[in-house]
């Protein structure tokens, strides 16, 4: 069977983006294989683990459950968005300050997760921080530094 | 792993949809949200010719009230649906559950409809449907058929579906005046599958039950509703001793079967303990007083 393949168009951070793929191609793998952007990880590839998540028109979604042919049209927001080594995001910056990684693989998925919870819940418990990364996994820190750099991040972007 | 491969379809009009599938002869599968469906091509545990994406077919999108149903088409989120007023105000015991579905990044993508016809027994919707007497609407390029729960849910991930039609909307009734609802659950996580769930109901009068509503999801094949309960409750002198009567037929009567996560007993006693827990939150929710 040939492999069917279309031409997409879609908005990757800010920019318009034509990239012509197999239509079983994954987002997560368009994004690192095809424009390079290689800060949005692949860890279990069925929707468990949560590395691979960005945001479809601002909302977070898991990249490897979604095809790249279906992103037609839609704006896609990824880890390398958010700041840079000059300047990071306060969540990026809390999460170096407490612990908050140790190999960093989990990490694009939890930014890109807590991006958009803290923009609906600025101020957030420790519960509410805990359910809101049930969806993510990270096999080093034991989460407990990720609720705290999510507490200081929330802290300082109401600052 | 990676997909196998499929040719990949995303009709704009529920008729193209149909079409599609009756001339694949059954070798199609509906793609709506994917986060079931995905997982299973990802793992290549299916291997379907063809997938015929729904997104894009705005007349499945809405949700909205009529003649005392919530009507839900086949494409709209499930977070959509937990944070639409109407699904709060008119089902609220949908909109509590949606809550226990999945985390929000698989619930950004996920639809009512599309956990529905997954069929997975453990899955929190099926649990509401069955509790609300729910109506799947089916159909294909001929015919449109409606269902209940007992009809739709046939066994461990199956369906009453035949290959040409499509779960294009689902419909729950709007919650009368006097009733009070609320959904329990255990799971290992916040977000993982319910070792065991329940959606309760109860309408009061004078401060007594009058009618109740009780329904179990992880208690095997499919969602269970169990009348035998409900009755207990209803039998009873007292709201207490209606309770311990309830959870008492819940661990009798309920047969979940036992895997690594959480044996059958366990899930037995899970049960009966999240009935008395759901009732009497049900019941204080109405200023019953026990």
């Amino acid at each position: 069977m040939n492999e069917p393949t279309r031409t997409v168009t879609l908005r990757v951070n800010g920019a318009p983006k034509t990239l012509t793929v197999p239509v079983r191609k994954t987002l997560a793998d368009a994004l690192r294989e095809d424009l390079g952007l290689t800060g949005t990880h692949i860890g279990c590839e069925h929707g468990v683990c949560g590395a691979c998540t960005v945001l479809l028109d601002a909302k977070p979604v898991r990249s490897c459950l979604l095809f790249a042919v279906q992103a037609e049209g839609h704006e896609v927001t990824t880890v390398e968005a958010l700041g840079t080594p000059d300047r990071l995001h306060p969540l990026q910056q809390a999460f170096r300050e407490c612990h908050a990684l140790q190999c960093g693989f989990c990490t694009p998925g939890f930014l890109m997760t807590l991006v958009a919870f803290l923009e609906e819940n600025p101020t957030p418990s420790r519960q509410e921080i805990r359910e809101a990364i049930a969806g993510n996994l990270c096999r080093c820190t034991g989460y407990q530094h990720i609720v705290d750099a999510v507490e200081r991040a929330a802290q300082r972007m109401r600052a | 792993m990676k997909p196998p491969v499929f040719q990949y379809h995303d009709p704009r009009t529920l008729r193209e949809a149909l079409e599609l599938l009756r001339s694949y002869g059954g070798e199609a599968k509906v793609l709506a949200g994917g986060q079931s469906l995905v997982p299973l091509l990802n793992l290549r545990l299916v291997r379907p010719k063809a997938l015929v994406d729904i997104n894009r077919i705005g007349e499945l999108d809405y949700i909205e009230e009529e003649d005392g149903w919530v009507r839900i088409g086949a494409v709209a989120r499930q977070r959509t649906a937990e944070r639409s007023d109407l699904v709060r105000s008119r089902v609220p015991l949908l909109a509590q559950a949606l809550r226990w579905v999945g985390h929000p990044p698989i619930r950004n993508r996920g639809t009512v409809c599309g956990s529905l016809a997954h069929a997975d027994p453990a899955a929190e919707l099926g649990a509401v449907a069955a509790a609300l007497d729910a109506r799947f609407v089916i159909q294909n390029l001929d015919h449109q058929r409606v269902v209940g729960p007992e009809a739709f849910f046939v066994t461990y991930l199956t369906t009453c579906l035949e290959p040409d039609e499509i779960l294009v909307e689902v419909r729950f009734p709007t919650s009368r005046p006097g009733w009070s609802w609320a959904f329990e659950e255990v799971s290992v996580r916040h977000g993982d599958y319910a070792l065991a769930a329940v959606a309760a109901g109860v309408r009061l009068e004078d401060g007594r039950v009058v009618d109740a509503r009780l329904a179990y999801a992880g208690m095997g094949p499919v969602p269970v509703r169990l009348q035998e309960a409900e009755a207990a409750l209803l039998a009873a002198s007292s709201f207490e001793g209606g309770l311990k009567a309830a959870a008492e037929e819940a661990m009798g009567r309920l047969q979940p079967d036992g895997d690594l996560h959480a044996s059958s007993e366990f899930r037995r006693h899970l049960a009966a303990a999240l009935t008395r827990r759901a009732l009497r939150r049900a019941y204080a929710a109405m200023g019953g007083v026990r």
